[in-house]
């Protein structure tokens, strides 16, 4: 018995050495806390994303603050974390948030600081565009900070597939867009590389929604509380349209991932791909050329609908004068001229002001630069429209028309009990 | 509580003696309170929070409004639990009977006295010690028709072969299943084998003595011998289906469309990413039940079973 004695005590000095060590870790960060510390949750993990994180990162360090990075991969992940902390009373100083109405229910919950004391000098009012600053400005209060301006509308293709293929020139509209796709398809490549998860179908079917369907159609939808929308004739072509689509998707489409999706189009094995700006860091990281090996278009015609969706970060309520003034400045340098520029650079966005030089840029950022200064395209991402579950329900009923041999009037009937939730 | 006595007289002699056995149960008791109380407030306050939160409207965060049982109409008007609830079925099913079966056969074969027997036994064994995650993704790239077998074959000239149930909807959960019982079988073989290297070997000369052949002395006297090793194998597999989850994550992410979703996931997407808190406690609620439902008989069995033993001892 004696010999096992000793044990326990080695065990427990231990513990209590590794314990002291952790309070005194704590206590340092909660001593520099006084230097305008920001906690930062975002969920920006791939390589060209951290590429871009890192500039912020390294403004914020500029303008004198300390920057501790809690990168969390996956969106839903980061905003599931951020929302217990906050619950939980041990939130971050900032947090990325999508611009959403989840945001909307957190401001109800009181959870959030208002960024006012630098809006409101700033003139955001001016600088923002308008779907974007209706987002961020809820009850006459500015509530987050917008970082980059995001279409998810944008239609990818790989030069050499589509030349190979015989396609001249962009499709102008859906049935120029049938036209090619056949001819990529006869040409033996995949036509339209699709990730087959639910919601990368949901974008597939909103870019389909916006190019046949045009503007009003989209916003009557999505703004539809007795779904009759859905039950027209107009409506039913999209959803034939959309459904057509699948005869020029591989085999290997479901559950693939979405870079995986661009993978093929840059290995030149597909020809289309329907999806965000974000796929541009993949191209870039491949180190492909705008233009040269891969073509891009937002929307069919100069006049296509522009989604602006965008990413914002949110400051969680904290009585702390501290972490309000690290809040303020993280605000400040987020909206500066020289950070919109040397994030969105990286990231393959658009910055959310109209009025700084991005300097030289490729011809799909020229594109987007476009898009954003004709208020006549802008329309407000589908987030921004309806709450989680609606669209989430939506996103069922797509997927579930997409995946299995449901017809185009009963897909029609379940987006229409959907619009009624 | 029939369970509850042992306790103190298996404790009792590895105490030293020189201590009198009331201060060992109070220490004991003691040592437990953590446990207990874990148990208590971890869970069994939330569960009862879980069923209180079923019947609020609550969405991204927990309110107190009070909708009755809206919740639970409007889960079971969803297509996507029904469908999530056909896959438990069919995944429950399907994945006990093989895995047991499977398990069964291979417990037989090592019982054999084979050489190289504990060779073998880790080798069976072995899927088990692999995550469900783990188990998912490599199934995924072995049954993907772009990367895996299909394209292999292909490759070796059938040029058309096809495998590619994990891409339609109407084949998917096969695929699941096959991961399933890849993983759980050995455990089933230890499990069993375990009860069969408990038979009596007596029993064993008696049936050969009768000249009873020895596939008819496993199926009707030794499967008999073990119907608590069996029922506690099922029970074990039945609380791993109801909570399958991992797997199906790994694999699939529930598609293609809805065709592989399962309860578990439907509960964590509501939770998370559709914030509507209210529908996933409902969600939870009606599994528990289903859980509790399927366990009470089992109880029952075994209670039964206890008090028959103890009138022959």
């Amino acid at each position: 018995m004696s010999s096992h004695r000793p044990r326990p005590r080695i065990a427990t000095a231990h513990a209590v050495a590794a314990l002291v060590l952790v309070l005194a870790g704590w206590l340092t960060i909660a001593g520099t806390a006084a230097a305008q510390t920001a906690e930062v949750i975002h969920w920006w993990t791939s390589k060209g994303e951290s590429a871009a994180v890192n500039e912020l990162a390294a403004a914020y360090r500029k303008a004198g603050g300390t920057w501790v990075d809690t990168a969390i991969a996956g969106g839903d992940n980061a905003r599931n974390l951020a929302l217990t902390r906050m619950a939980g009373g041990k939130p971050p100083t900032v947090t990325q948030f999508n611009a959403s109405l989840q945001f909307h229910e957190i401001i109800e919950e009181g959870l959030l600081n208002t960024i006012d004391a630098v809006a409101v000098p700033q003139g955001w009012d001016r600088l923002l565009p308008e779907p974007l600053r209706n987002f961020v400005k809820v009850g006459g209060h500015y509530w987050a900070v917008p970082v980059n301006i995001h279409n998810t509308n944008w239609f990818w293709y790989s030069k050499a597939v589509l030349a190979k293929a015989g396609v001249t020139a962009e499709p102008a509209n859906m049935d120029e867009f049938f036209v090619a796709l056949d001819k990529v398809k006869a040409s033996g490549a995949i036509a339209l590389s699709l990730g087959g998860q639910g919601w990368q179908e949901l974008m597939l079917f909103n870019a389909v929604l916006h190019a046949a369907g045009g503007q009003d159609l989209y916003r009557r939808f999505y703004t539809s509380a007795d779904g009759a929308v859905a039950l027209t004739p107009e409506f039913k072509k999209v959803l034939a349209d959309f459904k057509r689509l699948k005869n020029y998707v591989d085999r290997g489409s479901p559950n693939r991932d979405w870079n995986v999706a661009s993978a093929l189009i840059i290995a030149d094995k597909a020809g289309f791909q329907v999806m965000g700006d974000f796929v541009k860091a993949e191209f870039e990281a491949a180190r492909k050329v705008a233009g040269r090996d891969y073509g891009c278009f937002a929307g069919f015609g100069p006049k296509a609908p522009f989604v602006i969706d965008g990413d914002v970060f949110v400051f969680p309520k904290s009585p702390d004068p501290q972490v309000v003034r690290a809040q303020q400045l993280f605000a400040k340098v987020i909206m500066s001229k020289e950070a919109q520029v040397a994030f969105n650079r990286k990231k393959g966005s658009v910055p959310v002001r109209a009025d700084v030089d991005m300097g030289e840029v490729d011809l799909c950022t020229a594109l987007g630069l476009a898009g954003l200064r004709d208020p006549s395209r802008h329309v407000p991402s589908v987030e921004q429209m309806v709450a989680p579950e609606k669209n989430a329900a939506i996103g069922d009923a797509i997927t579930e028309f997409w995946n299995t041999r449901q017809t185009v009037d009963r897909a029609a009937r379940a987006l229409a009990a959907s619009l009624r939730m | 509580m029939p369970n509850a006595q042992p306790l103190p007289v298996a404790v009792r002699p590895a105490a030293p003696r020189a201590r009198p056995p009331r201060r060992v149960n109070v220490w004991l008791h003691v040592a437990l309170l953590p446990l207990a109380l874990t148990a208590l407030l971890a869970y069994l306050a939330s569960t009862v929070w879980t069923v209180a939160l079923s019947f609020t409207g609550s969405r991204m965060f927990p309110s107190s409004r009070f909708v009755g049982l809206a919740q639970y109409e409007r889960l079971f008007a969803s297509e996507r639990w029904s469908i999530a609830i056909d896959n438990l079925l069919f995944f429950a099913v399907f994945s006990i009977l093989l895995c047991t079966l499977v398990g069964f056969l291979l417990a037989v074969f090592i019982d054999q006295k084979i050489r190289a027997e504990s060779l073998f036994r880790s080798i069976f064994l072995y899927p088990f010690a692999l995550s469900m995650v783990v188990t998912g993704l490599v199934w995924q790239w072995v049954l993907n028709p772009e990367m895996g077998l299909q394209a292999a074959v292909r490759d070796w000239g059938w040029q058309s072969f096809t495998l590619d149930w994990i891409v339609s909807e109407d084949k998917v959960m096969y695929c699941v299943v096959l991961a399933g019982v890849w993983n759980g079988s050995g455990f089933m073989m230890a499990l069993l084998l375990a009860g069969l290297r408990g038979v009596d070997e007596e029993v064993w000369k008696a049936a050969r003595l009768d000249g009873i052949p020895v596939w008819r002395t496993y199926f009707s006297i030794v499967l008999p011998m073990l119907s608590g090793t069996v029922a506690t194998a099922l029970t074990l597999q039945l609380i791993g289906s109801i909570k399958v989850y991992d797997v199906v994550v790994a694999m699939t992410r529930g598609g293609p469309g809805l065709a592989s979703e399962v309860p578990a996931r439907f509960i964590m997407e509501n939770i998370g990413s559709r914030s509507n808190l209210g529908q996933a406690a409902a969600a939870s609620t009606v599994l528990l039940v289903t859980a509790v439902a399927l366990l009470v008989p089992y109880h029952y069995l075994r209670k039964h079973q206890a008090a028959k033993s103890g009138h022959g001892a």
